[in-house]
């Protein structure tokens, strides 16, 4: 261990692999080498690729942490062959999460691999056997295609047979790559070969010992770099015996590995493990590793060719084989195998009368948990593409025999038009749609990106199309779907129209294009892995019953749309101001004040708010529905209800005996009078002087005749009506105190009670927002003197006069705290003070307004225009721009 | 001038925010598009933005001006599509040099107005680089996952021409972003440092990768940290991410960055999901809030907008980054041996 310095060598495919210095031997597939196993030869000649990929999914699947490929053979086209196997695997997710080793003695392949993959992977291998020039040309630009190399021990000279040669050579080529090209140093792999040992040549008995000792010597010496190397090589001499291959590999690695060998090309089926080797065996083995004795070699000969096996068997895990065909079929469908699909397909064929019903059945099962797996970012887009392709496998088997019923009828489901609208260049989501669609027995025929509508048209009847697919990314595309739409309707087309793409939602559709194209039925479709469904859907002979639900649900989105939307039929605000709140005014409806001015109340006692807590928002809080008090016996939440109020009755005890918070407010009566929109408050009665202007904003929503477009301002009396009116105004808080006891909890993980508090003490603030309006209402401005009413009663707002708050619907106003609070010098008494963006702190704090008018009410204000935006900005004389920002959730 | 460099172990750098939005407001037409160049080309041409550099440039300039104004010190050139890859859809393939040269040169021009006004807040500008419209990791036909719309060598060619007319029009950074494939950054990559050997000059480059979803990989398939590891051959000053997200759901990805990046974190977030009419509505408010949790966790180091973003937001933004410690780079590069 000690040899190996910390150096940390990062490498990825669609995943990380990290090397370090606490690693684990890395293992290099080694079966995706034309050179080393015949059948993968054989596969790339005659083109048998998905063979070719099966080899490397296993070889993965079975350990492989970086998979070697190698493609230089004289019958085949290297080069081809390299681009073709790296792109395919591209698609490939489960081989491609692991970065890929490109090996051959080709400097064009090496080249032409590299520009194939998007991870950080290792060129094996550059040397200085054609001298330093070359060397150094090949490492610059391996270093700019963004790779990891594995340097062979090999000079002008020849090939590193000895432990001398090896740590020269090594040594020689480290110093080019890290002084002269700059190389990263980690990203430097070493191979300081690796030479069959028991070979019955002398000068090959030190061939494994030499390459221990170069290995240790190069981990000490060279910073940052790695060695690596192919092991099997060392037990050539046994080939045909693999119980000693796999002693000799295992034993080979444990002290190569001891050295500092940290990766290496290894079967991982030809491994056996260390310690489980047969102890002679293990001896014999090493003896010839190490060098150990003069007749190592025979005495390994000798132990051989009693111990011939087949050594270990390798172990597939192939327990999703014993379920239902129907699940079987769903699991190849989202693993993307289709090693076994025709078994599968065949054997599901004979269980259904008719071929397509098995498309129909399990396969789009399957589709559709691909679908949903899609959906929720469960799966990736190459997964899904995969899946699509085992899809169009087990298709293109039953295809005989679809056509053998129909007697040769054509062979494709549905012909679909696909294109990206005019004025919008993407067209990724499109082609992805294409290819699903393809593979699932459609012809698709694709325009490509701005296409116009009418050549859309021209060419859909043209080819007598099923189904346009349309897809747009940038908003504007949206309004071209609508004049595609529009013009697929003006030329009496009924072709069914698929929208898809980033910016497109079921509700524009619904709302914009749907209506738009009274002739035939235009759909959403949410991604790629939908538009199967819905295709097989708009075509097969449910196609009546799709298209009726689907008109049933785009009408319930429009209608809910068009509820949401009544708000942006809005009046100017001239017409919204004539249409104002109507109150015939008369001083005898205003109860003068029993005291102006405003009063201070600190150290409230907390018990005396307590009638008036308000239970049902406490029981929302933690999302249990129902009002308070029947929800404790609510059928389905009562059980917990009634546990959590206990739970909060005795805290609430607790905090009120022992004072966790304290109960600060401001309240205060002043003179007031509206002027339009404003209301002016006044210092004092001489009503000489302003103390504040408060702006109030008006609807603006289209009222049914006689319903008026309200702003709180209406509820005071016009200044020019000469009559005296008032204006309350408050802040409560009970959040003083309460952060220590929240920090407490939260110390001790305890998140129930961390949440139960809080909620209490916003409790607390409402109803202490609720005790002081009542103080107000009889005792400060004292216009309901002879008030008793119930909680109930309170809380259902029967009382004369209201409290609106900033924020809330009837004032979204934030930025009315300010003067609020500056009229109240709210902060310096309650300690409640305002954030950047005017949230209160302590949070368990109320602020608003009291208007005592019998007629004053609550009402939402729903949305407005820009230019009342203006208006109310100029008013405030706060500049535009931010005064939108502080209204944008009411700005239409 | 002081080096970016410097400024960025100082404090957090504001990149500015969307062309794309700030452009529609105007409510462009076909005409504007053409202005002066194009009056007569074929294709339509509405949508193509990078062109209004030469037909529209006040708006352009305008756009800048007003990212400045609110606090950027990044600057990114209206030439997000301007390779030939991403023309050829338009037949304007021979246009991409005065593309590229006279936005990086509009974008120059008013970041040397605002250094000159305020020498201690230099202005930088950034050459956009985008991801063109092609992929180089996926086959657009399935029955031939093998085939390619594009290569890596078309590629190399396309950036190294957007490349040199950004150099040449005055930038100072490149960037490299909406990185969905990162064989296509790599090929950037490579064009780069062609570039720079040629040229014999280097300028800091930022690359910004794209997490298309919840699954938390590129569009390609790559996790944040793997993306991370096959572009870290180059020096680069920033690595971050941008679009597809809104602030939150970028956030988990940040955290790796952060733990694992060798170079500058960066952020440019959208201002939020499109909503079922294609529009951002995240308010400043609402994204500074999200963007506040990066910087309570040191996440970042430049930081700014994507797709929505408009002046108000990089503002809401720039305020409150000010009042924050950057990200420190705890990871040397990776070439040090401890």
């Amino acid at each position: 261990m000690s040899n190996k310095t910390a150096a940390t060598l990062k490498l990825s495919g669609l995943e990380p692999l990290i090397v370090t210095s606490e690693s684990n031997f890395v293992n290099v597939g080694e079966r995706t080498n034309v050179t080393g196993s015949r059948a993968f030869l054989r596969m790339i000649k005659e083109e048998d690729y998905e063979a070719a990929l099966a080899v490397a999914r296993d070889q993965v699947e079975g350990g492989a942490q970086i998979i070697d490929i190698n493609m230089d053979e004289g019958m085949i086209d290297g080069k081809e062959a390299m681009v073709k196997f790296l792109n395919l695997i591209a698609s490939e997710p489960d081989i491609s999460r692991v970065p890929v080793m490109i090996d051959s003695s080709k400097w064009e392949i090496i080249e032409a691999g590299l520009k194939c993959v998007q991870g950080k992977g290792v060129v094996n291998s550059i040397s200085l056997k054609e001298g330093e020039e070359q060397f150094i040309e090949k490492a610059k630009l391996i270093k700019r295609y963004g790779a990891a190399v594995i340097v062979m021990a090999f000079d002008e000279e020849g090939q590193a047979d000895s432990y001398e040669r090896r740590i020269e050579i090594c040594k020689r080529s480290y110093d080019i790559l890290v002084d002269k090209v700059k190389f990263n140093r980690n990203d430097i792999i070493f191979d300081p070969n690796i030479f069959p040992v028991a070979t019955g040549m002398e000068e090959h008995n030190n061939n494994a010992l030499d390459f221990f000792k170069a290995t240790g010597w190069i981990r000490k010496n060279l910073p940052g770099a790695h060695v690596s190397g192919g092991v099997s090589n060392v037990s050539f001499s046994f080939r045909g015996n693999d119980k000693v291959r796999e002693a000799m590999h295992s034993a080979f690695l444990y002290h190569a590995i001891k050295e500092g060998m940290d990766m290496g090309i290894v079967n991982p089926t030809m491994l056996e493990v260390y310690s489980d080797i047969d102890k002679e065996l293990l001896e014999y083995v090493e003896d010839v590793l190490l060098n150990r004795r003069e007749d190592a070699t025979e005495r390994l000969l000798e132990y051989a060719v009693t111990v011939k096996g087949d050594g270990k068997k390798k172990e597939v895990d192939l327990t999703w084989r014993n379920v239902s065909v129907q699940e079987r079929l769903a699991h190849a469908l989202v693993k993307g195998i289709v090693e076994f699909i025709d078994e599968d397909t065949e054997e599901c064929r004979k269980l259904y009368t008719r071929p397509i019903e098995v498309i129909e059945g399990p396969l789009m099962d399957g589709m559709n948990i691909v679908g949903d797996l899609f959906g929720s970012g469960k799966m990736f887009l190459p997964q899904v593409v995969k899946s699509a392709r085992v899809m169009k496998k087990a298709v293109a088997y039953l295809l005989p025999f679809i056509e053998a019923e129909k007697d040769g009828v054509q062979s494709f489901s549905g012909k679909v038009l696909m294109a990206t609208v005019k004025g919008d260049v993407h067209d990724i989501g499109k082609n992805i749609v294409g290819v699903v669609l393809a593979c699932n027995n459609y012809e698709v025929i694709d325009m490509g990106v701005m296409v116009p509508a009418e050549k859309i048209i021209q060419r859909a009847i043209e080819e007598k199309v099923d189904v346009i697919g349309l897809s747009g990314l940038i908003t504007p595309s949206l309004d071209e779907m609508v004049t595609m739409a529009k013009e697929m309707d003006r030329a009496n087309l009924s072709i069914p129209l698929m929208i898809g793409g980033a910016t497109t939602s079921k509700v524009h559709t619904a709302v914009k294009i749907e209506q738009s194209y009274t002739k035939g039925q235009a759909v959403h479709v949410l991604d790629a892995s939908r538009a199967v469904t819905v295709v097989e859907s708009l075509l097969g002979p449910k196609k009546d019953v799709f298209v009726s639900d689907l008109k049933t649900e785009y009408a319930r989105l429009r209608d809910h749309h068009a509820k949401s939307r009544a708000a942006k039929q809005l009046l100017s605000l001239a017409e919204a101001r004539k249409n104002h709140f109507k109150i015939d005014w008369k001083q005898e409806d205003i109860i003068t004040p029993i005291q102006l001015g405003s009063k201070i109340y600190t150290h409230f006692p907390l018990e005396e708010l307590v009638p008036y807590i308000d239970w049902s928002p406490f029981f929302q809080t933690w999302e249990l529905h129902g009002r308070y008090p029947n929800i404790l016996t609510d059928e389905v939440v009562g059980t917990e209800a009634t546990k959590l109020f206990a739970d909060a009755q005795k805290m609430l005890q607790t905090m009120i005996a022992e004072k966790w918070v304290s109960a600060n407010a401001v309240v205060g009566v002043f003179p007031a009078n509206s002027i339009g929109d404003d209301i002016e408050i006044y210092t004092d009665e001489t009503r000489s002087e302003v103390a504040l202007i408060q702006h109030s904003l008006r609807q603006q929503t289209k009222k049914v005749e006689g319903q008026p477009n309200i702003a709180l301002a209406d509820f005071i009396a016009p200044k020019e009506s000469g009559i005296k009116d008032y204006v309350g105004a408050f802040v409560v808080t009970t959040g003083t105190g309460l952060d220590e006891y929240v920090a407490r909890f939260e110390a001790d993980h305890d998140d129930y009670n961390s949440i139960l508090v809080k909620a209490l003490a916003d409790r607390l603030a409402e109803a202490f927002a609720e005790c002081m309006h009542a103080k107000v209402r009889k005792e400060i401005w004292g216009y309901s003197k002879d008030e008793n009413l119930s909680n109930d009663d309170l809380i259902q707002e029967s009382y004369r006069g209201i409290r609106p708050a900033p924020g809330y619907p009837a004032c979204p106003d934030h930025t009315e705290k300010i003067g609020l609070f500056e009229l109240l010098d709210a902060t310096a008494i309650t300690g409640v003070s305002l954030t950047d963006s005017l949230a209160m702190l302590p949070a368990s704090s109320v602020s608003g307004w009291y208007f005592g008018h019998p007629e004053a009410k609550y009402f939402g204000l729903g949305k407005i225009t820009e230019e009342q935006v203006e208006d109310i900005a100029n008013r405030k004389k706060i500049e535009g721009q931010r005064m939108e920002r502080w209204l944008s959730s009411v700005m239409v | 001038m002081k080096k970016i460099e410097e400024i960025l172990k100082e404090r957090i750098l504001i990149l500015d925010g969307a062309m794309g939005t700030m452009i529609q407001r105007h409510k462009l037409e076909e005409e504007d598009f053409r202005k002066g160049w194009f009056e007569n080309h074929e294709h339509p041409l509405k949508g193509n933005n990078d062109l209004l550099s030469l037909t529209r440039p006040e708006i352009i300039e305008d756009i800048h001006r007003q990212y400045f104004e609110a606090g950027a010190d990044i600057a990114e050139t209206n030439t997000f599509s301007g390779t030939w890859i991403a023309q050829a859809d338009y037949g304007l393939e021979k246009f991409v040099y005065d593309i590229n040269f006279h936005s990086a040169q509009l974008a120059k021009k008013v970041a040397d107005e605002f250094t000159a006004k305020n020498p201690n807040k230099p202005r930088f500008v950034a050459g956009s680089i985008g991801p063109t419209n092609r992929t180089a990791s996926i086959s657009p036909d399935v029955n031939d996952p093998g085939f390619r719309g594009i290569t890596f060598d078309e590629l190399v060619g396309a950036y190294k021409e957007q490349v040199n007319a950004l150099i040449d029009g005055g930038v100072d950074i490149l960037l490299v972003e909406t990185v969905f494939d990162t064989l296509n950054a790599k090929a950037a990559l490579f064009a780069i440092d062609e570039v720079y050997e040629e040229r014999k000059i280097e300028l800091p480059i930022m690359v910004s990768g794209t997490i298309t979803d919840q699954s938390g990989r590129t569009l390609t398939g790559q996790t944040t940290e793997a993306f991370l590891i096959s572009i870290s051959h180059m020096p680069l000053l920033s690595v971050g991410l941008n679009c597809a997200l809104g602030a939150s759901m970028m956030r988990p990805y940040l955290q790796i960055l952060n733990q694992t990046c060798p170079f500058s974190v960066s952020a440019h977030p959208n201002a939020g999901l499109p909503n079922e009419f294609g529009k951002y509505d995240e308010t400043p408010e609402i994204m500074a809030k999200q963007i506040k949790e990066f910087l309570d966790e040191h996440l970042v180091n430049i930081i700014g907008g994507c797709c929505g973003t408009t002046p108000e937001h990089i503002r809401a933004i720039a305020d409150l980054a000010a009042t924050y410690q950057p990200r420190k780079i705890n990871y040397t590069i990776e070439n040090d041996v401890e």
